[in-house]
């Protein structure tokens, strides 16, 4: 068996032509494991618009870009990227792929897996070189515990959480080859057809994963009122709202809304848990914080042992006087 | 038409986290004492979106909802939870050294199951087991087979040999559709399950359940269990927290506000 020996392939997702900041995080940590296990930082992006998209990832990191500019992939779509990938991967041979953990890469990453006859660590927090072999370390028992395994075939694939990387200092003078690769998709093999896609608006404001501030309501808001109230206080400081599963099953809020396991991730200074009872699907999503502040009124919720500062009380009573303090605090 | 859902039976997700130990010398889960096992929730949604698909097609329908599962030592509680719910027969495939040996090794035995089943049109999964929450068997399943698959659906529907399903994205819904044959991944986002009636429970313990060894699906050592394994389990742990929580108190809402707002004001938050 050929072992795959050049470097980490990051698989870049484009959108609206710029690559997102889980690309950029992830560039750092392929740096990383190229400086502990040698070979090059080959990042893959797929998409169209991509004329400044080389000059970007080369900034952030990137040896080599391949840049697959083609209508076909204006959208994502698994099965079309899926030829053109294997390809790639098997030209370039790295013993690393990575891939972002988003909506896109969960659904692409085990397809790819199996299309390469290789294993996958999807949901990975890091990636350690020890004794030359990639060790991942991923989330399991819905956050409550960390599994770290090894790959016995190359390339490891590993899908990257959001936030658990820090992207490298842009260097625009950084020096790197860019190339234009052609598409081999036959669109003939392509079996699963999108008849329609419904996004919702973008709202404006902050978006939650860059956001300095991130409130998250939960059960405990009590209603659809609540998180009224938690978009005000959002507003007065720049931050944005998210929300937990329980939230957003009972539509409170937008389905957008849902951090943890199964939804976003965030790593904001400032997690403010409102209402939420702290279960390990949804520290998944925002444990990373750098500080959590939680109002419960629940003394022994489980969120008060992730938080550094604790409020019991009715957050009901306790938001709505926040806002008049903010606004206090900003006349 | 023929459904497969692929369930897994495991520990009750939702205990306490304080009643979660792992064995982290042995690497493998402490089962909590006197927990029953439960079906795991992603899959029991599958079942659910199988007898949605049934309850459509009416009473008449030729629709049939077979559960498949591996395990090593039975999975009587999430045969019995599948059928209970509504599913007409189930197929165990029996395989004592299946523990552990993870997403690839799974995939292929199930495929190699459902092939062996045989004429199956629908194939449904949960987006991930609720244990190891890898998200990696429904996909791997469908490659093997080399049929298409849709992730992360909260609706299914068949019509004239097609599959129609509005899959969760981020910020929205997708509406895809493939031809039959096919595979799709159910989200918690499916919504409630139903529950189980008092009649479907007393007809569950009559549903037929084949009970499969390796062999009998032409299974060989080297695909099962461990000696198939393509990973190691390095380290299994309960990460440590440090945090000790700091609490604020006040006598009204306005005082713990107020007290809230300068923390953010002296961070430089505000």
């Amino acid at each position: 068996m050929t072992e795959n020996n050049n470097g980490v392939l990051v698989v870049v997702e484009v959108v609206g032509s710029q690559p997102i900041d889980l690309d950029l995080e992830m560039l750092a940590l392929a740096r990383r494991l190229t400086d502990s296990m040698g070979g090059t930082v080959t990042a893959v992006a797929f998409g169209t618009g991509l004329e400044t998209t080389g000059e970007i990832l080369t900034a952030y990191g990137a040896d080599q870009v391949l840049i697959n500019d083609n209508a076909i992939f204006a959208n994502f779509h698994a099965e079309a990227w899926l030829p053109d990938l294997s390809k790639i991967i098997a030209e370039v041979a790295p013993a690393i792929v990575l891939i972002g953990h988003s909506e896109s890469g969960t659904d692409l990453a085990p397809r790819l897996a199996f299309r390469l006859d290789v294993d996958v660590a999807t949901g990975c927090e890091s990636i350690d070189i020890i004794n030359g072999r990639p060790h991942m370390t991923r989330g399991c028992f819905g956050g409550l515990a960390r599994e770290v395994v090894t790959f016995t075939k190359t390339p490891a694939l590993a899908t990257i959480r959001s936030k658990t990387q820090e992207a490298l200092t842009p260097m625009m003078e950084r020096a790197g080859e860019v190339k234009h690769v052609s598409s081999i998709l036959d669109v003939n093999s392509i079996r699963t057809r999108v008849v329609n896609r419904e996004r919702e608006k973008a709202v404006g404001g902050v978006k939650m994963e860059s956001a300095k501030i991130v409130i998250g309501g939960g059960l405990g808001l009590g209603g659809p009122e609540g998180f009224k109230t938690l978009n005000e206080i959002a507003e007065l400081v720049d931050g944005a709202v998210g929300a937990s599963r329980a939230a957003c099953d009972l539509d409170w809020c937008p389905r957008s809304y849902q951090i943890g396991l199964s939804g976003r991730t965030v790593a904001p200074e400032l997690y403010l848990a409102v209402g939420i009872s702290g279960a390990s699907h949804h520290m998944a999503g925002c444990g990373n914080s750098k500080t959590i502040v939680s109002v419960n009124s629940d003394p022994n919720a489980e969120i008060f042992k992730s938080s550094r500062f604790g409020i019991v009380g009715n957050s009901q009573e306790i938001m709505p006087a926040l806002v008049e303090e903010i606004k206090k605090l900003k006349a | 038409m023929k459904i497969v859902v692929c369930v897994k039976q495991i520990q009750n997700p939702e205990i306490p986290p304080a009643q979660f130990r792992i064995d982290e010398e042995a690497k493998v889960l402490i089962p909590v004492s006197g927990l029953s096992p439960v079906l795991s929730p992603f899959d029991e949604q599958a079942v659910e979106a199988a007898l949605r698909i049934r309850d459509r097609a009416g009473e008449d329908s030729d629709i049939e909802i077979t559960v498949v599962t591996i395990a090593s030592k039975g999975a009587r509680a999430a045969i019995k939870a599948a059928l209970a719910l509504g599913a007409d027969n189930a197929v165990l495939l029996s395989e004592p050294t299946f523990d552990g040996s993870g997403g690839y090794v799974t995939a292929r035995n199930l495929a190699e199951t459902i092939r062996a089943i045989g004429d199956v049109d629908l194939i449904l999964t949960g987006r991930q087991a609720a244990d190891w929450d890898a998200g990696v068997v429904g996909l791997g399943v469908a490659e093997i087979l080399d049929i298409p698959a849709i992730t992360f659906a909260r609706d299914v529907q068949t019509t004239d040999g097609v599959v129609t399903v509005q899959r969760v994205l981020q910020d929205g819904i997708e509406t895809v559709e493939a031809d039959l044959p096919a595979l799709v991944t159910i989200a918690n986002e499916l919504g409630k399950v139903r529950h189980a009636s008092m009649r479907e429970t007393m007809r569950a313990a009559k549903k037929p359940v084949k009970e499969w060894m390796p062999e009998d699906i032409g299974l060989d050592e080297a695909q099962v269990g461990s000696s198939a394994m393509r990973y190691n389990l390095e380290r299994l742990y309960i990460p440590v927290n440090d945090i000790e929580c700091e609490f604020i108190g006040g006598n009204t809402p306005a005082e713990i506000a107020a007290t809230l707002a300068q923390y953010m004001r002296e961070e430089n938050l505000i």
